[in-house]
């Protein structure tokens, strides 16, 4: 047992660190260490520059474009990319769809889709939640009719992050509508440009429009979209699900987070002093470090533990990412609600800021209470904190 | 980087885990607390015969040379089972002054028979008013020429009562809170001047008060720097609460097991109680709380040989606070869980509770170390809180 990083391991490192602070555009790393989102194009600038370069996909494999790293090196890489700050890979395409489609797509479909996941050609969302379908995701009724070489989609899906920025969404479909909930369900990829597809965002209640309905009204969809098996889908779902937890923890961006807080609150002044130099306010942000250290740990076993299970198989341990993953990302916001104080009160939208509408000093002020709101979304998405939960008690502790 | 255990790790771990497995059942240990001694005497000696005592002391002296990694398989396994034994006091917290402080002669002399099972050593470093500061230390020695006079009180000498010797930290120098001026000495527990009022611990050990009234020391019993031994205390307690910490991750562990064996026997209203969702998202929390303290109980043990005394010491008082917070959010749900049965002396679970609650308050308890740590810039980003 040895926590030091290897002389290779630490070469790698610096090798990351100055390719990703020189290499990323210096107004995304401003945005970014303002606690702003990036946009599409600031995500796909990253996602071409990582591509350029070969990163884009570390953890594929090296046949479609990984890069052989060891766990360890992933890990570092991911460290080093959320501590730029720079955006994360552009999400559901590189993260969820890619790996259904190499492990489970035809020839076909990865030689089509795979190249164009890396280079950003297109963007993709995930169409797996609807309005009568959240943590009882397998209850979905979105139908898909065969109809000779065709699916005609029809019904409804919800909470569909960025899909006004997609051309491309990953669906879970029912096909078999008598079969058992989740026996029905396929795995489709639609084209969001067919005609029948209506995409109508959301704005959450910090005001970012983040997620959107889509509507699917007689859609025509190629038979060859389908990935794997007819009526297979929910094992596919299952993966996409697993699939994302060991990334979900967001240790990097916690970390960038607490810096941020650290130099917020050292150039913040509450009674004559530095607020940093309040001993309870340190200890406030200390307690929240230990258990950001104690998570970073239980990720990297995960990760070493990951070679040695049997293919599909999951580390008990792993379940607890996202819990405490999202506890710790709202510790986090809630320190930085602390730092602003009476400053977080000023909105200023987006849009505002666009047009160049000098902003409300101080500067840094304006993003702090939207992330903090944002953040509620953390413990609700990708399967809620209690239906994890659920999962850990029957699946690990056999209850 | 690294987080395997080697073949070797691995023997070890499984020879104490049968070792406990055969020898050290909760009626076992219900024995042993009878014994004379309030333990298991021949415990003592299987420990010895299986090289447990001289586990982390340099070969040359008959140990075997283990590192951290070594006892905190060994402090999982004894936590995992509860034992009486004065395994901590003498082997980690007193045998770690003699690895980092004593001289070759010191060691010749005292380390082959503590790893042979014949003597067993008590740590004094606590007083009534140091609460969690290893530096607040009132008791003086003086020098008069041949050797040292100590006269002060001792408080929490744990197994101070069994102890064949004792190693005192006294004041030769300096004001009462300096870290500079202080000593360590070893005194013979029946040394003329010495007074020891032994008593049980809350959970289940024996400890000592202990008076020193113009206690003779030998010079060549002087350990260390008579003036400068503090660095030497400071680091062995650190490597002390990793120790700790593992054990901790043994019993939580047990615990949560217990727990969940409980769960899924114990009926009411027709069903196991474990069916029940919100006692299963209970028995979830548990197991988020031992799954981060093993991280952290890692991660003290990787950090506790660093020469880097200000990354040590974060590492091992994040470590620290982490363990105190959990021994309260997973013993209170251990305890809850079982119901009234929880609360009765003959069931283990409360034995293990006040087990890890007394962890708690040895060597800084998690506000002490939250303290530390956020004194100390905290664990990331320290440059920008610079001015």
């Amino acid at each position: 047992m040895d926590l030091n990083f290897t002389a290779d391991e630490l070469a790698f490192r610096d090798e990351v660190r100055a390719f990703c602070r020189s290499a990323i555009p210096a107004d995304i790393r401003e945005k970014l260490i303002a606690g702003r989102h990036p946009s599409k194009d600031d995500k796909v600038r990253w996602t071409r520059i990582l591509a350029q370069k070969g990163w884009a996909v570390p953890h594929w494999p090296v046949e479609y474009g990984g890069t052989g790293w060891t766990p360890v090196q992933q890990y570092i890489f991911g460290e080093e990319v959320s501590q730029t700050p720079a955006p994360e890979p552009a999400g559901s395409g590189i993260n969820l769809v890619g790996p259904v489609i190499y492990n489970f797509g035809n020839e076909a479909q990865k030689k089509y889709f795979l190249p164009r996941i890396v280079n950003v050609d297109d963007w993709w969302c995930e169409g797996f939640s609807e309005p009568g379908a959240g943590s009882d995701l397998a209850s979905l009724k979105t139908r898909a009719l065969r109809n000779g070489e065709h699916y005609i989609v029809n019904g409804q899906k919800i909470w569909t992050s960025l899909a006004q920025y997609s051309n491309w969404i990953f669906c879970l479909v029912r096909t078999d509508p008598d079969a058992k909930k989740q026996r029905g369900i396929s795995f489709l990829l639609i084209d969001l440009t067919s005609p029948g597809v209506t995409v109508r965002p959301i704005q959450l209640f910090d005001g970012y429009p983040e997620v959107c309905e889509v509507f699917f009204d007689d859609v025509r969809v190629p038979g060859g979209n389908l990935v794997g098996e007819e009526n297979r889908g929910w094992d596919y779902a299952k993966f996409v699900l697993g699939n994302g937890r060991v990334t979900i923890a967001c240790v990097g961006r916690s970390k960038e987070r607490i810096r941020r807080v650290k130099e917020l609150a050292a150039c913040t002044r509450v009674g004559g002093e530095r607020l940093i130099d309040r001993t309870d306010f340190r200890k406030k942000i200390a307690a929240v470090e230990v258990q950001l250290k104690a998570l970073e740990m239980t990720q990297l076993r995960v990760l070493a533990n990951q070679s040695k299970l049997e293919k599909g198989a999951q580390d008990p341990a792993s379940s607890i990412l996202k819990i405490k993953g999202s506890e710790i990302q709202q510790a986090t916001a809630e320190l930085l609600m602390d730092v602003v104080g009476p400053y977080a009160l000023p909105y200023q939208s987006e849009e505002e800021l666009q047009r160049g509408e000098p902003s409300i000093d101080p500067d840094w002020a304006g993003p702090i209470a939207p992330a903090y709101f944002n953040g509620r979304k953390v413990p609700i998405y990708s399967g809620s904190d209690e239906i994890q939960k659920n999962i850990i008690a029957k699946v690990v502790l056999g209850l | 980087m690294d987080l395997d255990l080697s073949e070797e790790q691995r023997l070890l771990k499984d020879g104490v885990e049968r070792l406990m497995r055969e020898h050290y059942s909760f009626e076992d240990r219900r024995k042993y607390r009878t014994e004379k001694l309030g333990f298991s005497e021949a415990m003592w000696t299987r420990y010895a015969e299986l090289g447990l005592l001289g586990l982390p002391f340099p070969e040359v002296y008959g140990g075997l040379g283990a590192g951290p990694v070594e006892t905190m398989i060994v402090m999982e396994a004894f936590g995992k089972a509860l034992i009486l034994e004065p395994y901590f006091a003498t082997i980690v917290l007193t045998g770690g002054i003699l690895r980092h402080g004593a001289n070759e002669a010191q060691k010749s002399k005292l380390v082959p028979a503590i790893a042979e099972g014949r003597m067993k050593l008590a740590f004094a470093y606590a007083e009534p008013q140091s609460r969690y500061d290893l530096f607040d230390v009132e008791t003086r020695a003086k020098s008069d020429g041949e050797g040292w006079v100590l006269n002060g009180t001792k408080g929490l000498v744990l197994h101070g009562d069994v102890a064949d010797r004792i190693i005192v930290s006294a004041r030769t120098a300096g004001g009462a809170r300096e870290k500079d001026g202080i000593g360590l000495f070893l005194v013979e527990a029946n040394a003329p001047g010495l007074m020891r009022r032994a008593y049980p611990t809350q959970d289940g050990l024996r400890a000592a008060e202990i008076k020193l009234q113009n206690v003779r020391v030998a010079a060549s019993d002087v350990i260390g720097n008579p003036a400068g031994a503090f660095p030497i205390i400071s680091r062995v307690a650190d490597e002390a609460v990793a120790a700790l910490c593992a054990e901790a991750v043994g019993c939580f562990a047990e615990m949560h097991a217990i727990t969940l064996a409980y769960m899924k026997t114990r009926k009411q209203f027709g069903a196991a109680i474990g069916s029940f969702q919100v006692l299963q998202h209970r028995a979830v929390d548990m197991f988020v709380e031992l799954e981060q303290s093993r991280s952290m109980a890692m991660f003290a043990t990787m950090m506790a040989g660093e020469s880097d005394a200000t990354e040590r010491m974060r590492a091992i008082s994040a470590a620290k606070s982490q363990i105190g917070q959990s021994s309260k959010a997973l013993g209170r749900q251990a305890i809850q869980l079982h119901g009234g049965i929880g609360m009765t002396m003959e069931y283990s679970i409360g034995h293990y509770f006040k087990h890890v609650t007394m962890i708690d308050t040895s060597l800084g308890d998690t506000e002490h170390h939250l303290r530390r740590l956020a004194l100390l810039g905290g664990l990331f980003g320290e440059q920008a809180i610079q001015r």
